[in-house]
């Protein structure tokens, strides 16, 4: 009596509630329970291995994984392909999406779609692991994305993001793809918490996206470090850029980039930690950087950039730049090269530092004489240089070097 | 030849000299700790006394000595005991102490401020160099004929490692710019053990900006075990070919 | 015994030793004299082993020295000036020359040591010591291992009388126990009491080698020191000096 009374309260809610909860089981597969979904439902996956091909998904409805079910591509397909609006998917496995050279195929695609949330999902060995295109409201969160990084032709980005506005891309761990987190055209948008490592080129690669924000994010160890081009309006803080090596790595490469805040960020160990190019009316303040090869090389394109209290710790060369011509103020920050002295006990050094040294211009025309650097000769040389200046751009100083470091 | 060496030792201990140059080390080395605020500028000053002063107080002390010991060993050669044995007891006898020297001046202060692996690294570098540079002194007093023509030479061996050849490789560099040169740099580097302790080191302290250009080649070669056990090698001939030469120049003396 | 063969040596333009022959015997003193720089000291170090000669052979003892240094066992030697690691103790010193010659089981002779009473200044580091006091150091060394050869260097520059004395009574009570004794002096009257034989050379050559008493019958002087003192200031010694002696003689007794 008491089933059917409960059988009889179930039906009843089932008509007039909108939301409804379909599990998948032996008898029911994804497609079927997405088939009898209605807009409102919820799908969910319990615990298993699912190989079913492409999904396609085209009504508002949550897709949530029990117990970390898995889906397999089996290198073969495109495993959600998701349109429409107010998706979720949430807590799946998906493993082994296919590759095409024809198609950006990836583990989960949004296309034309508006109010996703991708959340908790693990997506191993994609070719793209979520590629979202002409979306807006997109919330991607808490997604660990581990690719199995072949050459840059065969493998795809992290979290691909074209044509898109008000994404929301927060603590998600991405590694082994070509470019962790990638952008173009998207704005509007915040990107934090993220950690990027490993990727074979950047660890975030955008362009043609403008008033974005990205806040304390980590990328570490890519192939490129992180490359943001053509953009403006862009703020950068709390980041973290480690351990970008190689002959074109940088912390960031900023190209064309205009009217934007780098700031409170923290370059680690980077061959080049900023590398500016045909940038402008950028604030560059508060951050740190340490350890770097180059810790700033600003290309003589570069105009109405503001350097200010940041603290240059350890750097092999504080700055490099490849002209005379500067159109760009670097008053007011901590140098620990800086050798003058404070008599008037303000805190700010008496004459003005010059941290383009003569090896670094040196350097920078021939790279093999690196090799040299801390010998006696070269030493030697910088004093000189120091004495007499003739190869380093007269007018690149800090007027008002920091005499303490500033505490960041 | 270890009872010779250890009276050499034992002599040279009580030395002002080396107690002297052990406490400059100490000073300067803990005031740079002291005085700056990241200890990496300290080894940077550090560095600096490692690849300049090291292999000019290594040469001069080890000359001078040589000559000071000159009636000692006089008295030594009217004893029965080999000329091999006088000259590598004198040798090792100046070798151990300016090593505790080092130890002691350099060796302690970066322990206790700055035991990572730049500052292993500088030590191990700092006792190989002052291994060599004796080894290069006695070389080349043995050679000449008085103190001073002995010391004028260290001085010029002091110059011509410390600074013209790597005015050399600069020239080179920018005369064959065209070409592709790390693997003639890396080569040539090994024929100046001052260049190849300074790598060593800068693979660790310049890393970021090695890596940049030639270094991936550096840091592939110094970081395999292949690259290490010939830079060990290399190294080790620096120490050993000017001693063998010492002996031969020693053994054929007039005294 | 000591046996010179065709010895020759130069240093760049001069010629050290000129085709020297000579034997010398156990029973011996020889007192080996010439002006400066007539090869007296090259000699003896050539028979010590410090300086190589161009060509010739020495025997030790019937053995000829090569590169076996332990011939040199059976040689005491007191060089022309003695000099010591500058910071050792005399009584150190001592120690570490019994330590090198392994002399646990040897019979030592500390007779001088005793005598000149350096014992009680062993705390005494080797810098702060006199010239004669060094001496004395050296002679006590000398002697200390009951050598069958001595080779003295002008023992007596520089000690006192009495010093001097008791080396010379030292170096009788040896030649009485038939050890062969070389000596080289400049100040002849000290020879006198115990000189066997003479042995004169000039500008490297070996002018004469001769038993005391020829040489005194036939310059026909008694004491051994105005003989020679004739022969040096004859200035133009060769093969007929005697004559020329002789002459001398008989111009100052026509007067």
């Amino acid at each position: 009596m008491k089933r059917r009374i409960t059988i009889l309260l179930f039906l009843l809610s089932a008509l007039n509630c909108y939301a409804h909860t379909i599990t998948t089981g032996p008898a029911v597969s994804i497609k079927k329970a997405i088939a009898s979904a209605k807009d409102g439902d919820t799908v969910i996956i319990t615990k298993g291995l699912y190989k079913e091909g492409n999904i396609v998904i085209q009504k508002s409805i949550a897709i949530i994984g029990q117990n970390n079910p898995v889906l397999d591509g089996e290198n073969k397909y495109e495993i959600f392909t998701v349109s429409g609006k107010n998706i979720t998917i949430k807590g799946i496995s998906f493993q082994n999406s296919g590759y095409s050279a024809m198609n950006d195929y990836a583990s989960i695609k949004v296309i034309d779609a508006s109010n996703i949330t991708i959340e908790n999902n693990t997506i191993y060995n994609a070719y793209f692991a979520i590629h979202l295109s002409n979306t807006s409201y997109a919330v991607v969160r808490n997604n660990s994305i581990k690719g199995n990084p072949k050459s840059e032709q065969l493998t795809g980005n992290g979290i691909h993001l074209w044509k898109s506005n008000h994404a929301l891309i927060e603590n998600n761990h991405i590694q082994g793809h070509r470019d962790g987190i990638y952008f173009e055209f998207v704005t509007f948008s915040t990107v934090k918490k993220n950690f990027s490592e490993l990727n074979i080129r950047y660890g975030i690669h955008f362009m043609f996206s403008n008033d974005d924000t990205y806040l304390n994010n980590t990328f570490l160890n890519n192939g490129a470090g992180v490359a943001v081009m053509y953009s403006k309006k862009v703020i950068m803080q709390g980041n973290r850029f480690e351990q970008n090596w190689g002959p074109s790595a940088y912390g960031i490469l900023l190209k064309d980039i205009s009217d934007s805040y780098i700031s409170g960020n923290t370059f680690f160990k980077n061959t080049v930690a900023l590398h500016l190019e045909g940038t402008s009316r950028i604030e560059i303040n508060k951050n740190i950087f340490k350890e770097n090869g180059w810790a700033v090389k600003i290309q003589a394109s570069c105009n109405d950039n503001n350097f200010h209290e940041n603290n240059f710790i350890q750097n092999s060369f504080d700055v490099g730049t490849n002209g005379s011509l500067v159109l760009n103020n670097f008053d007011n920050n901590y140098w620990d090269k800086y050798e003058g002295y404070d008599m008037n006990k303000d805190g700010k050094g008496d004459v003005p530092y010059h941290p383009v040294s003569m090896y670094s211009m040196i350097s920078e025309q021939n790279p093999s004489t690196l090799i040299l650097l801390r010998s006696f000769i070269v030493s030697l040389l910088d004093k000189a240089e120091k004495a007499i200046p003739s190869l380093t751009p007269e007018n690149l100083a800090d007027t008002k070097p920091s005499i303490k470091a500033f505490k960041l | 030849m270890l009872k010779l060496t250890r009276y050499i030792l034992y002599d040279i201990l009580r030395s002002k000299i080396v107690i002297a140059y052990t406490l400059f080390l100490l000073i300067v080395s803990f005031s740079m700790f002291r005085m700056e605020e990241n200890s990496g500028k300290a080894l940077l000053s550090l560095l600096n006394i490692i690849l300049i002063v090291l292999p000019l107080i290594s040469l001069v002390f080890s000359t001078i000595h040589y000559y000071n010991s000159y009636e000692f060993i006089e008295l030594m050669l009217s004893q029965p005991m080999s000329r091999t044995r006088i000259i590598i007891a004198e040798y090792a006898g100046v070798t151990i102490s300016l090593l505790a020297a080092f130890l002691i001046g350099a060796g302690i202060p970066v322990l206790i401020f700055s035991p990572t692996d730049t500052g292993i690294t500088m030590l191990l570098t700092g006792l190989a160099l002052t291994m060599i540079f004796t080894s290069l002194a006695f070389a080349v007093s043995v050679k000449a004929r008085d103190k001073a023509r002995g010391i004028g030479s260290v001085l010029l061996v002091w110059f011509y490692f410390a600074l013209i050849y790597d005015g050399l490789i600069l020239l080179i560099l920018f005369s064959f710019s065209d070409y592709p040169l790390e693997k003639v740099t890396l080569a040539l580097s090994f024929l100046n053990p001052l260049d190849l302790g300074r790598i060593f080191i800068m693979l660790k302290m310049d890393v970021s900006a090695l890596m940049g250009y030639t270094g991936a080649l550096y840091k592939d070669f110094f970081g395999s075990t292949a690259g290490m056990a010939l830079v060990t090698g290399v190294m080790l001939l620096w120490i050993i070919i000017p001693v063998w030469l010492a002996v031969r120049y020693f053994k054929k003396k007039d005294l | 015994m000591i046996r010179i063969e065709h010895i020759s040596k130069r240093f760049k333009k001069l010629q050290a030793l000129d085709d020297i022959n000579a034997i010398f015997n156990n029973g011996q003193v020889v007192s080996l004299i010439g002006p400066n720089g007539s090869g007296k000291t090259t000699l003896i170090k050539s028979i010590l082993g410090m300086v190589k000669a161009d060509s010739g052979k020495i025997f030790v003892n019937n053995t000829q020295i090569n590169g076996d240094p332990s011939y040199r066992s059976n040689i005491g030697y007191m060089p022309q000036i003695g000099r010591y690691p500058d910071n050792m103790k005399i009584g150190h010193l001592f120690a570490m020359m019994k330590d090198i010659r392994n002399a646990k089981d040897m019979v030592l002779d500390e007779e001088l040591l005793k005598k000149y009473d350096l014992e009680k200044i062993f705390e005494k580091p080797m810098r702060t010591l006199s010239g004669g006091t060094r001496q004395k150091v050296s002679a006590a060394l000398a002697f200390l291992f009951n050598p069958d050869i001595l080779i003295l260097d002008e023992p007596t520059a520089g000690l006192d009388p009495l010093s001097s004395e008791i080396l010379k009574e030292k170096i009788i009570a040896e030649k009485k126990k038939n050890k062969l004794i070389l000596i080289t002096s400049h100040i002849l009257s000290d020879l006198e009491e115990f000189t066997t034989h003479v042995m004169y050379m000039q500008e490297g050559k070996l002018i004469f080698l001769k038993e005391a008493e020829t040489l005194q019958e036939e310059t026909g002087e008694i004491k051994i020191s105005k003989a020679i003192a004739r022969i040096m200031k004859g200035e133009q010694p060769g093969n007929d000096w005697i004559d020329k002696v002789f002459h001398l003689n008989s111009n100052k007794k026509t007067i």
